[in-house]
């Protein structure tokens, strides 16, 4: 077990109304009694100490990922990672803005191009079928196929993980959005499968996943968006034959 | 003075959790002009953290009525509840489950295909007989499913959406009435007045005035401190839930649907203590008589912490781990990541945790907002709307069910959409507004990128959550409460006078937390003006010096007025809108 005593960050720090290029600012947060905590409350310390410092945050218990960063190298959401996981001897934790992204400040990137992948999926129920008076029904087995999809919260841990996003941000739909598509065309309850697939059946919006699986790896709520991209991928192929 | 530019709206909406975006998806497809504010991104707000389910009578598991749910949640509230409006809450909850349904909502199903109900505290069958299952539920996330189905049909419904903008306050019109905010883009700085024929507040809860809560940074009861330095009221604020099983020294939520799937409270004994307490209902008994009980439990001795955050435990290993997997991972989820414990094989360390404001900004039942005039009669607030955890409708009076909060953001969401049409086509006009008006919506942020020395806003905080936490907790008594109340004060004086080290335009997150805390102490202050005046127990409100509900003196809603202090009473409305009186009674779970 690494000591706990004294926790040091490293911070990628950056204003855009200050004339500095980005640098690295080191934190060093007294820890008297040892105590493992989330990185979400070493950055509340380390915010004590110098009040410029900002990063997102708000449930912390890694459900609405807003606190998405880039941890020692690897995404992840900071409210669920245990400090104890990321000491490294005398090495500080390096925290960094998530990558591919436009940086705003310190920690807050620009999620627009990420968000408007997630629209282009058109990420809603659709159903021709005029509204019954009650549910439609649904069974057990079918409501299934959701799980595993519908839990995603948004962070972008996995889409700004990616390599193909990196490169093509502009037309890459990207893991995040892809597990959406996934989610509405396993769903029982939609009606416009083919459409969905047709919209996608294109060189980049699906088949620019190279299977690297950064995606899976990362994802904080233990999702596979490649997983789910396959079986996309699977589903055109069952359609083109 | 700096102008401010303006942009014209027929209606604005102050909060994207599930009320802010239920009345928005009402309202985005009428064709106004019309748009909605959130200071984070839609799906990042604290509806997302709802676990268990949202209420509704549909009768999937077992023969069930909606007037059954109104007996429940009109005890539940101890009779604080307005009567008419929690008769249309239970009456409209089917129809609105379904709409979500519609939209896509993943609930979980049972074999028929219908939508899967679980047990929740206080439900019954037939007016206080058996436990009935009536929380419709998407596993463990129903909130989760809940928000982001909603802000998908938003997208659907090309909703305007101004992501991560705060709203600093209210703006008067010439004939007072609200005339829209002024809103700060936190990714520049910019200031705007958002000039609109309506203002619908949708701003949630202020779970962040006490130290332990399990809601979300962001919970700072935005709307709360609008509304009061606006010089209006706010209603039952001395009425915060306490969530029996929030995890200890944590803080993070475990849902009453962890008792409703069969799990059970333990003492240091392995006494299942809620059978003394509540012989019939026992573990299912409402929430205000669960953490009672856990936090007497606690003081005689019989937690399993007396050294640290005392705590008594959460048993659910006798559940089995298919049913934990199917019907609660994500609690399952949680307690392994903040208390290193496996439901599967251990119970989880759990202690009562603030939760929810039953108190808000007083609303009819279109989500009109209330105030009294010089002579003490009831006037609407022209132009204004209030909807969700920040409106006090009221359909939790004293004590809130669990599964009744989510149910109320989307019927009163949708019933403030349908009236704000209404009025939009009836031709409410735009208020005329002075320079003055706007610049005092601008007075915070000058007050605060002006200071120039002084103390931090986090000490101040930090004092502020620790008298919250000692002195208007589950257990009130007069001396403590005075004198936490001259703390509170004094911290206002403090507050006044502190510092904002951080000047940058962009991202400021520490000006928001500043802006924030002005939300929090005013907040926390008309808690402790409400909490005195009300010198008995009823739901949430335990006095040990008042230790019985007293209806002759106090069944009636508590109106704090901010400039004065001033308490005055409001009428409970005892009469519904089809239904007899359901007339108070002693509450026995």
């Amino acid at each position: 077990m690494a000591d706990l005593s004294e926790i040091k960050l490293s911070i990628y720090r950056f204003n855009p109304d200050d004339s500095r290029d980005p640098y690295m600012q080191d934190y060093v947060l007294d820890n008297p009694e040892k105590k493992d905590m989330m990185l979400l409350d070493a950055l509340l310390l380390a915010k004590k100490q110098d009040a410029t410092l900002s990063f997102r945050h708000s449930c912390r218990e890694g459900v609405c990922g807003s606190d998405a960063m880039n941890i020692n190298g690897q995404n992840g959401l900071a409210c669920v990672t245990p400090i104890s996981k990321l000491m490294r001897g005398s090495k500080p934790i390096e925290l960094r803005p998530l990558p591919g992204m436009p940086v705003i400040t310190d920690l807050v990137v620009d999620l627009t191009q990420f968000y408007a992948q997630y629209e282009k999926i058109k990420p809603f129920l659709q159903n021709d079928e005029p509204e019954p008076a009650t549910e439609r029904l649904q069974s057990p087995e079918e409501r299934k196929k959701l799980d595993g999809l519908y839990e995603c919260i948004l962070c972008a841990c996995c889409t700004s993980s990616c390599p193909s996003y990196w490169w093509n941000p502009d037309k890459f739909v990207g893991p995040a959005g892809l597990l959406q598509a996934s989610r509405f065309i396993s769903d029982s309850r939609d009606t416009h499968t083919d459409e969905r697939l047709a919209d996608l059946d294109n060189p980049f919006d699906l088949y620019r996943c190279r299977k690297i699986m950064n995606c899976a790896t990362v994802c904080p709520k233990g999702l596979n968006p490649t997983q789910a991209i396959g079986h996309i991928q699977q589903q055109m192929l069952d359609r083109e034959t | 003075m700096a102008t401010v530019a303006s942009n014209q709206f027929d209606a604005i909406i102050i909060g994207a959790g599930g009320s802010g975006m239920r009345a928005c998806l009402q309202l985005a497809r009428s064709g106004y002009r019309v748009a909605l504010l959130s200071k984070v991104f839609p799906t990042r707000s604290h509806t997302v953290s709802a676990q268990g389910g949202i209420t509704a009578a549909l009768g999937n598991m077992d023969e069930d009525d909606w007037r059954w749910h109104m007996y429940d949640t009109v005890k539940g509230s101890d009779y604080l509840g307005d009567q008419d409006c929690i008769e249309y809450l239970c009456k409209n909850g089917p129809e609105v489950v379904y709409e979500l349904e519609h939209m896509g909502l993943p609930f979980s199903r049972i074999d028929s295909g219908k939508i899967y109900q679980r047990p929740f505290g206080g439900q019954s069958k037939n007016y206080g007989g058996d436990q009935a299952s009536r929380t419709c539920a998407a596993a463990d996330r129903t909130g989760h499913a809940l928000l982001h189905a909603l802000y998908q049909q938003n997208i659907k419904a090309n909703a305007h959406i101004y992501s991560e903008w705060f709203a600093l306050d209210l703006v008067m019109g010439e004939n007072g009435q609200v005339a829209g905010v002024i809103a700060m883009c936190i990714e520049t700085g910019e200031c705007v007045f958002f000039h609109s024929r309506i203002t619908i507040l949708a701003t949630g809860g202020a779970g962040r005035i006490f130290q332990s809560t399990t809601n979300a940074r962001i919970c700072t009861g935005d709307g709360f401190g609008m509304v009061l330095r606006a010089g209006l009221p706010l209603q039952d604020m001395e009425m915060w839930q306490f969530h029996p099983t929030g995890i200890a020294g944590v803080g993070c939520l475990v849902t009453e649907g962890a008792r409703g799937e069969g799990g059970y409270l333990i003492n240091k004994n392995g006494e299942r203590f809620m059978e003394r307490y509540a012989p019939s209902a026992r573990d299912l008994a409402s929430r205000d008589v669960v953490a009672r009980a856990m936090t007497q439990e606690i003081r005689e001795g019989r937690g399993f912490a007396p050294d640290g955050v005392d705590h008594v435990k959460l048993k659910l290993d006798h559940l089995g781990k298919d049913i934990l997997d199917s019907r609660l991972p994500g609690i399952c989820e949680l307690s392994r990541t903040f208390a290193h414990v496996d439901p599967v094989n251990e119970p989880i360390p759990v202690v009562p945790t603030c939760h929810y404001a039953m108190g808000g900004i007083p609303t009819n039942i279109n989500g009109q907002v209330l105030t009294q005039n010089e002579v003490g009669q009831e006037v609407i607030v022209p132009g204004l709307y209030a909807a969700g955890e920040c409106a006090c409708v009221s359909v939790h009076g004293a004590n809130r069910l669990g599964g009744n909060s989510l149910l109320d953001l989307v019927v009163f969401g949708r019933a403030v959409g349908r009236h704000v049409n209404d009025a939009l086509r009836d031709g409410v006009t735009m208020p005329q507004v002075s320079q003055d008006a706007i610049d005092k919506g601008m007075q915070r942020y000058h007050h605060w990128m002006d200071s120039s020395e002084g103390e931090s806003y986090v000490p101040v905080r930090e004092e502020m959550q620790r008298y919250m936490q000692e002195d208007f907790s589950v257990f009130r008594e007069e001396k403590s409460m005075t004198d936490g109340l001259e703390k509170l004060q004094q911290c206002a004086t403090r507050l006044e006078h502190a510092y904002l080290p951080d000047k940058s335009r962009v991202f400021n997150t520490s000006f928001i937390e500043a802006l924030e805390m002005d939300n929090l102490l005013l907040t926390a202050i008309s808690t402790a003006h409400s909490a005195l005046s009300r010198r008995e127990s009823r739901g949430a409100h335990s006095r040990e010096d008042y230790p019985d509900r007293n209806d002759a003196e106090y069944l009636h809603h508590t109106l704090y007025f901010p400039e004065t202090h001033e308490i005055k009473k409001r009428d409970v409305n005892l009469k519904p809108l089809t239904m007899k009186t359901f007339e108070p009674v002693e509450r026995v779970y």
